[in-house]
């Protein structure tokens, strides 16, 4: 009686699926899964050298490269809108604050757990510098900087260059760099 | 000779046809509370991995975006997980000598992957997709709890049909403004069903209880 009890009870719960079930892990792989099919372990394949996926051909060098002529681009290669720069602050902030902090003066929260401080946005060579110089940093990464080109798309590292023009602004800007409504604002403000 | 059986077992043996009944009901009770419990469904146990990532530390203590690291979340099915040169962007400077990240320094050296145990896996006859549930509005915190309290990660919910069928059937219970949806701390605000039903309305939500919604 015990024994057929125990079996029973047993049958019931593995009806009930506490047992793996075929159908819940099919012959094909998830993403990132692992495999002992390739030398590398990995399911996910990498294309092979020197091929092309469609519309990854990345030939043009403003957009993907940040450079016209081989120079840093002083442009940037699509037109800034109010929308843009708001995505360029919200990447900024997901990518950029952890160690160049919301400001950009370089002090962010990584820094402070002793990353190597970079230097301040706000200093006249980078005042100085054209949106090219911003969009290599991120793409190529920059000395103890390593790339984000990964992380961050190209369209968004532009949206991030144009919004660090604004963050530099921001920190650095006469009462007649601002609209006569801005000013008003100001002014209710104070 | 005398009998085998007493008059008595007749009762015996009626009561235990009728008992049969009770018997099987309460085991198949036992059952369903054993596939609700954690042990079936994995619920609210830590699961250990070979380097012990904290989402406590990186999150809560550093302040990082779950962006940051799962880049795919917003437009694809799949979140992703980073790959070992996420971590380095940091670890290439901090915590340089720990053992605890040896192996990330290792997988950086030689190109060979990081191993991630899975948390959440849902059965390979289900759709999933995380884009959608991002554009419109339900929070990483609604459906994977507080990420950011988790020294190592664990599940908040069963990911059962029923789990999913919830929500999808009262969406507006659940639905938040959309850059609320990576906020951590987000609290259910007291008129969740007005808010919730305006914003139903506002992202287009429709209730999707087709089985072909997540059976294709
Ligand atoms: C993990 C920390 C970290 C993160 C995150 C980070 N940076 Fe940096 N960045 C640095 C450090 C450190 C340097 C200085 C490198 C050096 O001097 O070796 C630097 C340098 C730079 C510079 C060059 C400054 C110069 O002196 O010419 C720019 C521009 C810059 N970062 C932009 C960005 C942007 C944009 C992002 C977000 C996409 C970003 N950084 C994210 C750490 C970081
Ligand atoms: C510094 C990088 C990093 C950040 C930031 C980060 N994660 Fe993760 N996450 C990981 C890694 C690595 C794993 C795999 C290890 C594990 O499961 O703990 C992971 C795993 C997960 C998993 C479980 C995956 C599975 O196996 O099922 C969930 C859910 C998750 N993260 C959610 C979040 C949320 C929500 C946030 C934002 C609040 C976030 N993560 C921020 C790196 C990160
Ligand atoms: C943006 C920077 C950053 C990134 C990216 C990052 N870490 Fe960290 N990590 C830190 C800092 C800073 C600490 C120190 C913790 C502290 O001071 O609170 C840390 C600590 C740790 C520790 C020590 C134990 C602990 O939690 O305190 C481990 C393990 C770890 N990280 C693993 C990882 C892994 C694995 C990844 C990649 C998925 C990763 N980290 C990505 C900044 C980062
Ligand atoms: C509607 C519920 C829901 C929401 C909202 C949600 N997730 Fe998930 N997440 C899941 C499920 C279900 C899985 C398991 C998927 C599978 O097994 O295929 C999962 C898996 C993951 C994984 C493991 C990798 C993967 O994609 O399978 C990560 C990382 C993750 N989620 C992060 C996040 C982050 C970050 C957010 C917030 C932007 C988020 N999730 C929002 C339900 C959700
Ligand atoms: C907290 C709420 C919530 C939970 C939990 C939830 N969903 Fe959803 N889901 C939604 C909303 C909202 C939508 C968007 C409906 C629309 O597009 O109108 C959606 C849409 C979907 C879609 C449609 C995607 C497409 O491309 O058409 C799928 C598939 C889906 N969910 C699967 C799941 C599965 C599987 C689970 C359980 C593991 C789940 N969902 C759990 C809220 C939720
Ligand atoms: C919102 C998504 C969603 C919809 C809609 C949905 N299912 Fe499911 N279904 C799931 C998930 C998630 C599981 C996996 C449960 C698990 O792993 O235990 C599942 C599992 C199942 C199973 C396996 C039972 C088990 O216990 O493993 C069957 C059968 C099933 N579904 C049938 C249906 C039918 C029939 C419909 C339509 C009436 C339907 N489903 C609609 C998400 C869904």
């Amino acid at each position: 009686m015990g024994i057929r009890f125990a079996a029973g009870a047993a049958l019931v719960l593995a009806l009930s699926g506490c047992y793996a079930q075929e159908m819940a892990n099919q012959d094909r792989y998830e993403p990132l899964e692992a495999s002992g099919l390739f030398e590398d372990g990995m399911a996910s394949r990498q294309p092979i050298e020197g091929t092309v996926a469609r519309g990854q051909l990345f030939e043009d060098d403003h957009l993907y490269r940040g450079t016209v002529a081989g120079q840093p681009a002083t442009e940037f290669p699509f037109e800034i809108t109010a929308e843009i720069m708001a995505r360029g602050q919200e990447r900024y902030q997901i990518f950029c604050t952890p160690c160049h902090d919301q400001l950009g003066t370089g002090a962010g929260i990584v820094v402070q757990r002793g990353f190597r401080r970079p230097s301040s946005l706000h200093v006249d060579r980078l005042r100085a510098a054209p949106p090219g110089y911003f969009f290599d940093v991120m793409t190529n990464g920059f000395g103890a900087m390593s790339s984000y080109a990964s992380q961050v798309p190209a369209e968004d590292r532009w949206a991030i260059a144009a919004y660090i023009r604004a963050l530099q602004l921001s920190q650095n800007a006469n009462e007649a760099d601002l609209a006569p409504e801005d000013l008003e604002l100001l002014g209710a403000q104070r | 000779m005398s009998q085998i059986f007493h008059p008595s077992t007749n009762t015996l043996a009626r009561l235990s046809i009728f008992g049969a009944v009770f018997a099987a009901a309460a085991l198949a009770f036992a059952a369903g509370i054993f596939a609700r419990s954690s042990v079936a469904t994995g619920v609210g146990v830590a699961v250990r991995q070979e380097v012990p990532f904290s989402h406590k530390h990186h999150v809560e203590g550093l302040g990082l975006d779950c962006r940051y690291c799962h880049t795919g979340v917003e437009e694809s099915s799949f979140a992703g997980i980073p790959p070992t040169a996420t971590c380095m962007n940091c670890h290439s400077q901090i915590w340089v000598d720990s053992p605890m990240l040896e192996p990330v320094r290792e997988s950086f050296r030689t190109g060979d992957s990081l191993e991630w145990v899975r948390v959440h896996d849902l059965a390979d006859f289900v759709y999933f997709n995380h884009s959608v549930h991002v554009a419109k509005g339900v929070g990483c915190s609604t459906c994977h709890g507080q990420v950011d309290e988790m020294p190592l990660m664990w599940k908040e919910n069963s990911l059962y049909m029923e789990w999913c069928l919830d929500c999808h059937r009262q969406p507006e219970k659940f639905v938040r403004p959309r850059d609320e949806v990576f906020n951590m701390d987000w609290e259910t605000p007291p008129n969740q069903l007005e808010l919730g039903r305006h914003l139903v309305e506002q992202y287009d939500i429709e209730n999707l209880l087709s089985c072909s919604t997540c059976h294709r």
